[in-house]
């Protein structure tokens, strides 16, 4: 593979980066006047790169053809599945943030940069075949992430996240570090292709080692339990749409790193390191629905909603197979849709002064006041907590059906009975809106971009959700395929 | 198209229309459709009555639809008809028909009168699909169907809680019977691999003595346990010695209700069962004589019962306990043609009775105890002409070879074939028979005495005097000190006026009469002395119907006397206004009060099988359900979820060494795991 085909693999990539270089200097040069227009065209520039993956994941490419740079990086179907959820959660981080920020005229135009950045080292994570690479990538994320948790300087709470966010992800980077230099230290190479070579017989003490602490690292990323704890404080204290953000386009980053650790790096091992992410993926479906039962705030909900959702998600994991991993791409793509539409209808809880709440008693008899909101709101409650025939039931149906198949189904049954519990906030939240006093609290007027991106994931998590199902399955059995040619 | 089906699926339709409609389509349109629709019934009944009196009728069965069909298991829809079926329709369509329209008086103040008109249609049909049934399983529907609505009737004004008691007494005591019945069918259909009535019917005679089975660990004939299992259902039903305690409480219904219901139709379900099964019945002797002494016992304790009783739908409601009683040892002793006959009868006086009853009730502002009444002769004459005719009927006046009224013929006839039986059972059921009908004429009369002779005693009722003071101020008028009985009702009529039914209440009192006098005289040689009518649907045992013709004088003169006697008393103690009443019941004060707490059944039955119930039931709730299930069910659940939701938000403390320190211990947790 010669290096100017490695730059057309990576063309993406190099579209991001370059808008991104050229818009910090316009930003530098015009200053916050511009962030509408840098949004604009980070958007543009997140399209292109959108239609250019799809091509890849429509094509179900795989094989040698897509390695570039000497197997440092992959652009396969499934990298490109990912990919396509990242630009799209990303895409919807930049229209939503100018009604958020400019009622306060915090509207930076730094964030649309960041944002840019962030999706840049996502890009890479996901497209990582090597610890180095992944490592740029997840850092490169990481330190973007920092700065947009700490965007509203003058909000302390912002600030607390920021700093939360930072030391916590300095300790996880630190972790992921060791467990890459033990990798590299027992098998004597940082590739995923030779750390596969090198364990093929079996693994020894010290590659066991590095293996739990990359996967701790990795684990911190996507907010498994016990790695879960700052997810919580820095949901709630970043702004919304950063939250948004967090919530949707990192964890489909992280849960593809992780995937493509597991199955391309250490896939003959699964056995090593299945009761590890079995126990993970049940302690987050718990430990999410518990939490989320006692809050009062309803972006400390949603971290914890995620916290159970990424629950789900492990058990598409642990079943090791590629109807796992196609069952994991498929919830993961539900929910993206059903975690944006959430905190779009978050952003849309306002004040008649345009004040943001975040009150989950300031719900208190929406049907009435707002009848297409709490509408919008209770059917993604109800497909978030899996309630047939809203969409959200499809994901846990395809990840319980693998576990099944991949003779887990002791894993399925608990996580079934676990999922009552989680039904319990989400389906708490719609009776507070249904059948309370109304509060009366929620007044302001609602963005287009808003209504526009609300009514998206409301269609898509709304039973016309299943009409996307074979297209969907299609796609992610063949990103799936892509993942396990290569291990 | 056969009429039977119009006859059967009009009431339901009626009933669907009126009952899902209820206020959209408001008061007048759904009785008119119920009444309606059952009054169209009725005029279809009669011509198939008739045809069966001319004896040109077979018996015919009209498909419906498939119902069941699994292995031997098969059974249909389908409407048999004939002379049985046919006396049933125009009893129960007749009946139904003038009860509706007497609803339209009684109900027209309630709030609620689409849903009762629903329900009396929708009993209705089940009650006929009762009556038609060609197998056991849609006679088992129609049997539920009409205990249903009997449930749903009694319990009408559900806002009393002593209606809805007395509709979950009804309710349960018949589940007793019902699962009698219930083994009896499946009894039936082990025995004879099919639920079809024809075909049980015509190998049951071969059954006889013949063949054993093991029930409960015992080896018994099988027809005697089967036609036991069966009676034991028709017992529940027809409110027979044992399981009669339901029948009185019923009458916390409302009025039309218990004419209906509890009189002329649903009650008599049993002895139609009996009669329809009669060639079965035949082949088990020793459930016969069983069938006899319940009947002869029910009839003689529900009659000592009514005499002592102050409400005036009590008394009626024992009367018809003891009624039944007449009609089942008429069937054990063979004469089902003369069972039938008095089930025929009943249905017009008894219907007659209720429906004089609550004229009386609604003429005296729902005060239903006869202490408080008297002198309503002149007041309401229609009524009293009515419930005179009634009462002549119930207590059989008559002069053999001239006219009698109704009773004279069917019960004089119960009590002939009584003692024309020879069997040990069946002479006790006559001298049983004849002291029940003594008591019958007494109680009769003693409600006649009272309701419509004497003088007023209105002035100390509640009602009343609500009645009086929410409508015209006027103090009380005349004082009387004549003591009556053991409470003592002032005399005086407290200025109030009783005012004569409206016209919707008087026509089925009128029609009801004319079947209560002539019924008897006119179709008594059908029932009694007809094979041909009949035309095998009921077994004819041609020695009894003929020996009851031939009894001694004396026997067929006993019934008269006896009804005289019953008379005369009945003026001594009440209609001469003494206090003969009031000094008996103090001198013989155990029996009296022992007839008067209804043989202490109610108590017997607390103490032997509610309480126990209660008992055991509160221990499956308190222990099993609460204390074992729920405990570490849901409510353990649950409990969990919570300490766990607030251990969960603990831990969460926003300290970042915390978390760092959750982290770490996570790594090693989890280092720990895979190494071990």
């Amino acid at each position: 593979m010669d290096f100017v085909a490695s730059l057309g693999l990576i063309l993406p990539e190099l579209i991001l980066s370059l808008t991104g270089l050229v818009l910090l200097l316009v930003a530098a040069w015009a200053g916050d006047k511009a962030s509408s227009a840098i949004s604009v065209a980070g958007c543009v520039a997140l399209g292109a790169c959108f239609f250019l993956v799809a091509r890849t994941v429509c094509a179900g490419a795989s094989g040698p053809d897509t390695v570039a740079f000497f197997g440092q990086f992959r652009a396969d179907a499934f990298a490109g599945f990912a990919k396509l959820m990242i630009y799209a959660a990303s895409g919807a981080a930049l229209v939503v943030a100018p009604a958020f920020f400019g009622r306060t005229g915090q509207m930076k135009a730094e964030y649309p940069v960041l944002i840019l950045f962030a999706t840049v080292g996502m890009s890479l994570m996901v497209s990582a075949g090597d610890l180095l690479t992944l490592y740029i990538g997840l850092e490169m994320n990481s330190l973007s992430a920092y700065v947009l948790a700490a965007f509203l300087r003058n909000d302390s709470r912002s600030s607390e996240a920021g700093l939360k966010y930072f030391v916590l992800g300095a300790l996880a980077s630190g972790i992921l570090l060791f467990g890459m230099s033990l990798t590299y230290g027992f098998t004597g190479t940082t590739s995923f292709e030779g750390i596969r070579a090198a364990v093929g017989d079996g693994l020894n003490g010290g590659t066991l080692f590095g293996l739990v602490f990359v996967f701790a690292g990795l684990a911190f990323k996507i907010s498994a339990v016990p790695f879960h704890m700052w997810t919580p404080d820095v949901y709630e204290g970043a702004p919304t749409p950063v939250t948004a953000f967090f919530a949707s386009a990192p964890k489909v980053a992280a849960v593809a790193l992780a995937t493509r650790v597991a199955i391309e790096a250490f896939g003959s091992q699964a056995d090593a390191w299945r009761q590890v992410v079995i126990f993970a993926a049940l302690a987050s479906i718990v430990v999410g629905a518990l939490g989320a039962i006692g809050q009062s705030n309803i972006k400390r909900l949603l971290a914890y909603s995620s916290i159970n959702n990424v629950g789900f998600i492990l058990i598409g994991l642990a079943c090791a197979t590629p109807k796992g991993v196609s069952a994991l791409l498929v919830y993961l793509a539900i929910y993206v849709a059903m975690t944006v539409g959430s905190f779009v209808a978050v952003l849309m809880m306002r004040a008649e002064d345009g004040t943001p709440i975040e009150g989950i008693a300031d719900l208190a008899g929406l049907s009435r006041t707002r009848p297409a909101l709490a509408w919008c709101l209770a059917m993604l409650m109800f497909s978030l907590a899996g309630i047939p025939p809203l969409f959200g039931f499809w994901g846990k149906f395809v990840v319980f059906q693998a576990a099944v198949q991949a003779n887990l189904v002791a894993l399925a049954a608990i996580g079934i009975a676990a999922s009552v519990i989680g039904a319990f906030y989400y389906i708490k939240i719609v009776k507070i809106m249904f059948f309370d006093e109304p509060a009366d609290t929620i007044r302001g007027k609602s963005d287009w971009a808003h209504w526009a991106l609300l009514a998206i994931s409301a269609i898509v998590v709304s039973p016309l959700g299943y009409l996307l199902t074979a297209w969907l399955g299609k796609l992610a059995d063949g990103a799936a395929a892509a993942l396990f040619l290569l291990a | 198209m056969h009429p039977i089906l119009v006859i059967v699926f009009l009431p339901l339709l009626a009933a669907i229309v009126a009952g899902l409609g209820n206020r959209m389509l408001g008061n007048v349109v759904a009785k008119s459709i119920t009444t309606g629709a059952l009054f169209v019934s009725a005029a279809l009944s009669w011509p198939i009555f008739i045809s069966y009196l001319g004896h040109g009728a077979e018996a015919t069965v009209v498909p419906v639809m498939k119902w069941v069909a699994s292995g031997a298991l098969t059974f249909d829809w389908a409407l048999r008809v004939d002379a049985l079926t046919a006396v049933m329709l125009v009893v129960i369509t007749s009946v139904s028909a003038l009860v509706h329209l007497y609803s339209w008086g009684y109900m027209a103040e309630d709030t609620d009168q689409p849903r009762f008109f629903a329900y009396l249609s929708l009993f209705t049909f089940a009650m006929l699909m009762l009556v038609t049934a060609d197998n056991l399983v849609q006679m088992f529907f129609g049997w539920e169907g009409v205990g249903l609505a009997s449930y749903l009737l009694i319990g009408f004004w559900f806002k009393k809680p002593s209606a809805n008691a007395a509709a979950i007494k009804a309710f349960v005591v018949n589940r007793v019977g019902d699962l009698g019945f219930m083994l009896g069918i499946f009894g039936t259909f082990l025995v004879f691999q099919t639920t079809s009535i024809p075909e049980i019917l015509a190998a049951a005679p071969a059954m006889k003595g013949v063949s054993h089975i093991t029930f409960l660990g015992m080896r018994l004939d099988t027809m005697t346990i089967l036609c036991l299992l069966l009676f034991v259902g028709a017992m529940g039903k027809s409110a027979q010695l044992g399981l009669h305690t339901w029948l009185p409480d019923a009458m916390e219904g409302p009025t039309p209700v218990s004419a209906l219901i509890h009189a002329a139709t649903m009650v008599t379900a049993g002895v139609f069962m009996v009669c329809r099964l009669s060639p079965m019945f035949e082949a088990a002797p020793v459930a016969l004589s069983f069938v006899t002494f319940i009947g002869a016992a029910t009839c003689l304790f529900a009659a000592t019962v009514g005499t002592t009783q102050w409400d005036i739908k009590r008394v009626i409601a024992y009367s018809t306990c003891s009624q039944l009683g007449y009609m089942f040892f008429a069937a054990g002793v063979g004469a089902y043609g003369a069972a039938m006959f008095h089930l025929f009868t009943h249905a017009f006086f008894k219907a007659l009775l209720f429906l004089g009853a609550g004229s009386v009730i609604h003429a005296m502002h729902h005060e239903q105890d006869m202490r408080y009444y008297g002198d309503l002769r002149k007041h309401i004459p229609i009524t009293f002409w009515a419930m005179l005719a009634g009462t002549l009927a119930i207590t059989g006046v008559g002069i053999a070879g001239v006219f009698g009224f109704a009773g004279f013929y069917s019960k004089d006839a119960i009590i002939e074939a009584a003692f024309a039986s020879g069997s040990e059972f069946g002479r006790t059921a006559f001298w049983l028979g004849a002291f029940a009908a003594l008591l019958t004429s007494f109680y009769s009369w003693r409600l006649m005495f009272l309701t419509f002779w004497g003088k007023a005693r209105w002035a100390d009722s509640e009602h009343i005097q609500h009645a009086v003071h929410g409508q015209h101020e006027s103090p009380d008028e005349e004082h009387g000190d004549t003591t009556h009985a053991n409470v003592h009702p002032h005399e005086g009529t407290a200025g109030y006026h009783p005012h004569e039914s409206p016209w919707s209440m008087l026509v089925p009192l009128v029609l009801l009469s004319i079947g209560a006098i002539f019924a008897g005289y006119v179709f008594h040689h059908a029932f009694l002395e007809d094979p041909e009518f009949w035309n095998g649907a009921i077994a004819w045992n041609e020695h009894i119907m003929h020996a009851m013709h031939e009894v001694p004088t004396w026997v067929k003169l006993t019934a008269t006397v006896v009804m005289l006697i019953g008379l005369g008393l009945a003026w001594l103690a009440y209609g001469r206004q003494s206090s003969l009443p009031g000094k008996t019941a103090e001198q013989l004060g155990p029996v009296y009060r022992f007839l008067y707490n209804k043989w202490y059944f109610d108590e017997l039955y607390n103490f032997l099988f509610v309480r126990p119930a209660f008992w055991l039931g509160r221990q499956f709730w308190k222990r099993g359900d609460e204390g074992l299930i729920d405990r570490f069910g849901p409510d353990g659940a649950a409990w969990a979820v919570e300490k766990g939701a607030v251990g969960a938000r603990l831990a969460q403390s926003g300290n970042l060494t915390t978390y760092a320190l959750v982290m770490l211990l996570g790594l090693v947790a989890a280092i720990s795991w895979v190494l071990v």
